[in-house]
């Protein structure tokens, strides 16, 4: 029996690492301190077991071995004019190195998961910036605590308890008790129980909503109507009194903001609020990152490309154009001829007609999970689970680097070893 | 593998060569005495050879660059290659990507560069971004100076714990000197708040920031560090912080240089050498602190030089940020380090008729012209803060040429007349004295000496070759030549490779990078590492366990041993 301390989890951006993990004959008997989505990953499910391919979407799989998959994987991204590479976000910052690579040397486009998350966050980014911190910072210093269109009650359930709403710090000895908590919602969700103060937003008015609360900070109550996207003005007038009198403001900020209406100028309109407020007190704003190394993908496609996402090498030098070059853009324009999903399912999560246009289009999956994404692809190839079973990088949610450590021998491939062997394959099969 | 290089005009420093003719020759990635009749011949034909270009500050990987690259596309966009057989491709001007960071460094006859500031926390990220940067040796910087260890050891007045909590400190982030950036002002940050001067009082941890240069100055002497205090100073972006500025320099002489080096670093003094009240009677006051240096000897500092147009300035020095995005109505990038240190990323346009910008143009200068010995200011641009490092060359001919400063100074807000020394300043700067500032300087500053920033016996076989003939050019009037030979390098040599010809980069290998490894006696370690592990315990939001960055992340290591008093091994 091995116990592994300080193991890290590869489900959310919170991105644990305070877990113990028993190993009894390279299997994962015991996963403490996780909460339960974690546990889930780490005690595995549904693994594929091999190697698969079909001849067309419509007949069934047979295994294959891997070089066999490897080598129809690299004839497929070869033989693409407009190849689009995508996912990511659950894998190691290693992999991700490494399928930048081979976008440059395919001339595709690489996008990753946040195009349907939080991609609307790095546009707002790229018009105000983002004034943030560690969640440490947050844990010693914040004494008002927002969840705007986020609940991680359920979606990141640590959060909470590790770096903000009952986190005890320097400053912050209390915890909970020490702490406001505002959540704005569309719907009273299990975090918005906990609150002490929920603002229950209409649909798609969160805009409005952000707009108001910054006039009043700036002295304009004048100008806000009674009720502002279903708040009345009194409450708002109220948080913005809470907000300017704290001493360290932390808003976090979901998907809610971010794929609601008006997208990234939600963000826009909330970073430009987070800033005036620091005019008052200190405030920072963080976005709360799904997958455990969605952040990861951002960084280092940033420090390659200059761009943390929706990079398009047809040129040769990387190009950058959300709206024309992020995967949905060259699905939906029925552009992509060819796509490889890695670390992340576009099956499940993306418009409908953009999984019609990838059951129409060669597919190659990298995934040690059995998802939507299988049922359109073309070429299925198993790998071993980062963080559990591969060592590697991961970012968590406020841009902290990990090591991520190998909990079990793996009975697949690591992703990399795949994307070095496609990269070399596409090479000899090139001529090059 | 053997080179030799004939016939060039080597300007050497360190070993007292100034435009003589010598040969050079190189074996197995070191400079050699002699070498066999087999090794390949570079004809330089009475070009100019130097060592191979050091760069002491320069912010060139990590957290802080990246968040400059996610804010500004913009600034992605702007020199753009493709990628070829040999090289990725090229981004960026600003905050150029990991591959164009090695590769202009190169062509320009760089081979080494030090990132200037990494918080121990997010120092995984910065040595990650290093091991991209091809070509290049490199290292970083740490940053210590609103640690919360710092601070209690500093309060506590224990020496001895805070030289072990340095040393460990420098292992955990493989960092290779101590980096200080407004002394407490990283903590008074956190609660949006700033430091106003060298006896402001941190509030909670009750030391000042004069205790805490004066301290991290002596542990890094006991340590016997390679390099001295690198300091930012207090009030930087403030009208009148000179005087901050010289009294932080007068600390230097409560210490005592282990080492035949400075005892205080001073950096981008362009933007702490300044005098009026306002932004109104804003004006230079680079002669004081240019006069200092004059008179004192433990003490250096570099240019920071202002270029003109696109800049990102980005910082340790949080509160002077969101001043800069306020002032500037710019986006704004904010990245608080819990227990360490915050910092801030703000894209700035510098522009000539702009009096407050003319005069910072005018202060790098005058702090280059007025500082008598070169050894004692080096030429940085504080890269991207001050302008991009591909600028070196512009700031080389401007020191060259009293010519093109007059010239230039002709194009600017008037202000550079009546608040700054520059038009009336006629010195013209040598190769030698270039030499200096580029390379034998930041080198001797660094505490590398031994094999870097000059082409003895010993050193490592770092060469470019400028196509330039001193002897045939006259810089004052050939400006323009000068600027352009020294963009382009006709030949660099990396560790004995040919790396780029003819401006163009022709092989890529990595680059080493530099960290320290300073001993200390393990029961002073053992006793501050209590105090860590309820740091850990109570206030870090990771573990102890997984806050070391790991040698996954330093694959071509240069480890520096450092460490005065000689401890039991492991």
């Amino acid at each position: 029996m091995t116990v592994i301390t300080d193991a890290l989890c590869p489900f959310c951006g919170c991105l644990c690492d305070d877990l113990t993990i028993v190993v009894e004959d390279n299997k994962i008997t015991d996963v403490k301190q996780a909460c339960k989505l974690g546990t889930a990953k780490i005690m595995g499910h549904h693994r594929i077991k091999a190697p698969m391919m079909r001849k067309d979407k419509n007949s069934e799989f047979t295994e294959v071995s891997y070089e066999e998959a490897i080598n129809e994987a690299a004839k497929i991204l070869s033989n693409s004019k407009r190849p689009l590479l995508y996912g990511w976000a659950s894998s190691v910052c290693e992999a991700h190195k490494k399928g930048i690579l081979l976008a440059e040397e395919l001339g595709a486009i690489i996008d990753n998961t946040a195009t349907v998350c939080h991609a609307p966050s790095t546009l707002a980014v790229h018009e105000k910036g983002l004034p943030s911190a560690t969640l440490g910072q947050i844990k010693n210093r914040a004494d008002v605590i927002v969840f705007w269109g986020s609940n991680p009650v359920h979606a990141h359930p640590r959060h909470m308890g590790r770096y903000s709403v009952f986190a005890k710090g320097l400053f912050t000895e209390k915890g909970r008790k020490g702490r406001k908590v505002i959540v704005v919602d569309v719907r009273k969700t299990e975090t918005a129980n906990m609150a002490d103060e929920f603002v229950q937003v209409q649909q798609g008015s969160d805009y409005l909503v952000v707009s108001a609360l910054r006039s009043i900070l700036s002295g304009h109550a004048d100008v806000v109507p009674d009720t502002v996207g279903g708040v009345p003005k009194e409450q708002l007038i109220k948080i913005v009194e809470v907000l300017k009198t704290a001493k360290f403001v932390s808003i976090f900020f979901g998907m809610g903001l971010t794929q609601s209406k008006s997208m990234y100028k939600n963000i826009d309109n909330a970073i430009s609020l987070t800033f005036e407020l620091n005019s008052f007190t200190k405030c920072v704003i963080t976005p709360m990152r799904g997958h455990y190394n969605v952040t990861g993908f951002g960084q280092v496609c940033a420090w390659e490309t200059g761009y943390a996402t929706a990079v398009d090498f047809a040129r040769g030098a990387p190009y950058y154009n959300p709206g024309e070059t992020a995967a949905n853009d060259v699905l939906l324009r029925k552009e992509t001829d060819a796509a490889m999903i890695i670390a992340g399912d576009a099956g499940a999560h993306f418009p409908a007609d953009s999984v019609r246009h990838l059951a129409r289009i060669p597919v190659v999956q990298i995934d040690p999970y059995w998802n939507p994404t299988t049922e359109v692809s073309n070429v299925v190839i198993p790998v071993a689970i980062c963080g559990v079973e591969v060592a590697g990088t991961a970012y968590r949610m406020d841009g902290v680097s990990l090591r991520m450590r190998k909990m079990v021998e793996p009975a697949h491939p690591p992703d990399t070893e795949i994307l070095e062997k496609i990269t070399e394959r596409v090479r000899e099969l090139r001529g090059e | 593998m053997e080179l030799i290089i004939k016939n060039g005009t080597v300007y050497d420093p360190v070993k007292g060569i100034n435009g003589d003719k010598t040969d050079i020759s190189i074996r197995d990635g070191k400079i050699v005495d002699k070498v066999s009749g087999k090794a390949t011949v570079i004809d330089a034909a009475g070009r100019l050879v130097m060592a191979g270009g050091v760069d002491a500050h320069s912010h060139i990987a990590g957290a802080k660059v990246n968040v400059g690259r996610i804010m500004r596309p913009e600034d992605t966009r702007s020199g753009i290659k493709p990628r070829t057989k040999i090289t990725r491709p090229f981004t960026g001007y600003t905050v150029p990507n990991v591959y164009a960071m090695g590769y202009r460094y190169a062509q320009m006859g760089y081979t080494t560069v030090f990132e200037a500031a990494q918080a121990i926390m997010k120092a995984r990220h910065t040595h990650e971004e290093l091991e991209e940067i091809p070509i290049i040796d490199k290292g970083a910087l740490t940053l210590f100076g609103s640690n919360w260890p710092t601070m209690d050891f500093v309060r506590e007045k224990d020496m001895d714990k805070l030289a072990a909590y340095v040393a460990w400190g420098l292992l955990a982030s493989r960092g290779f000197g101590v980096k200080c950036v407004n002394p407490g002002g990283g903590e008074m940050w956190g609660f949006g708040k700033n430091v106003n001067g060298l006896d402001d009082v941190v509030p909670n941890f009750d030391v000042t920031p004069k205790e805490i240069i004066v301290s991290l100055m002596k542990a890094n002497e006991m340590l016997g560090l390679p390099h001295s205090l690198h300091l930012h100073c207090n009030n930087l972006g403030k009208p009148g912080n000179y005087k901050t500025t010289i009294a932080s320099m007068e600390l230097a002489n409560q210490v005592k240089a282990s080492k035949d080096r400075q005892v205080m670093h001073v950096t981008h003094l362009t933007f702490n050498s300044w005098g009026g009240t306002n932004w109104g009677d804003f004006e230079s006051k680079a002669d004081e602190v240019a006069n200092y240096l004059n008179n004192n000897d433990n003490v250096t500092g570099d240019m920071g030089q202002l270029i003109w147009g696109s800049a990102t300035t980005m910082t340790a020095d949080g509160p002077v940020q969101y001043a800069n995005a306020k002032l500037l109505h710019a986006k704004w990038g904010n990245g608080d380090v819990e227990l360490e240190d915050a910092s801030g990323v703000v894209p700035i346009y510098y522009v000539k008729q702009i009096s407050v910008h003319a005069i910072m143009w005018a202060i790098g200068l005058e702090l280059a012209l007025l500082t008598k010995d070169p050894y004692k200011m080096l030429l940085t641009t504080d890269h991207p803060n001050g302008g991009p490092f591909v600028n070196y060359p512009e700031v080389i001919a401007l020191l060259m040429s009293n010519k093109k400063r007059q010239e230039e100074i002709k194009t600017l807000h008037e202000a550079v007349h009546a608040r700054t020394k520059i038009p009336e300043i006629e010195r013209e700067l040598d190769f030698g004295e270039i030499a200096i500032m580029t390379r034998a300087g930041t080198a001797k500053v660094l505490g590398l000496l031994d094999t870097k920033g000059h082409l003895g016996v010993g050193a490592d076989a770092d060469i470019s070759i400028y196509d330039i003939k001193p002897d045939q050019i006259d810089p004052s009037v050939e400006h323009a030549k000068i600027k352009s030979a020294f963009s382009s390098a006709a030949y660099v040599i990396k560790g004995g490779q040919v790396v780029v010809k003819d401006g163009q980069i022709t092989a890529t290998p990595p680059g080493r990078t530099y960290w320290v490894d300073a001993s200390v006696p393990r029961q002073h370690t053992n006793e501050m590492m209590k105090d860590i592990v309820k740091k850990f315990k109570n206030y870090y939001s990771m573990q102890l366990a997984n806050y070391m960055v790991q040698d996954e992340y330093v694959t071509h290591a240069q480890v520096v041993k450092a460490g005065a008093i000689p401890v039991e091994v492991n």
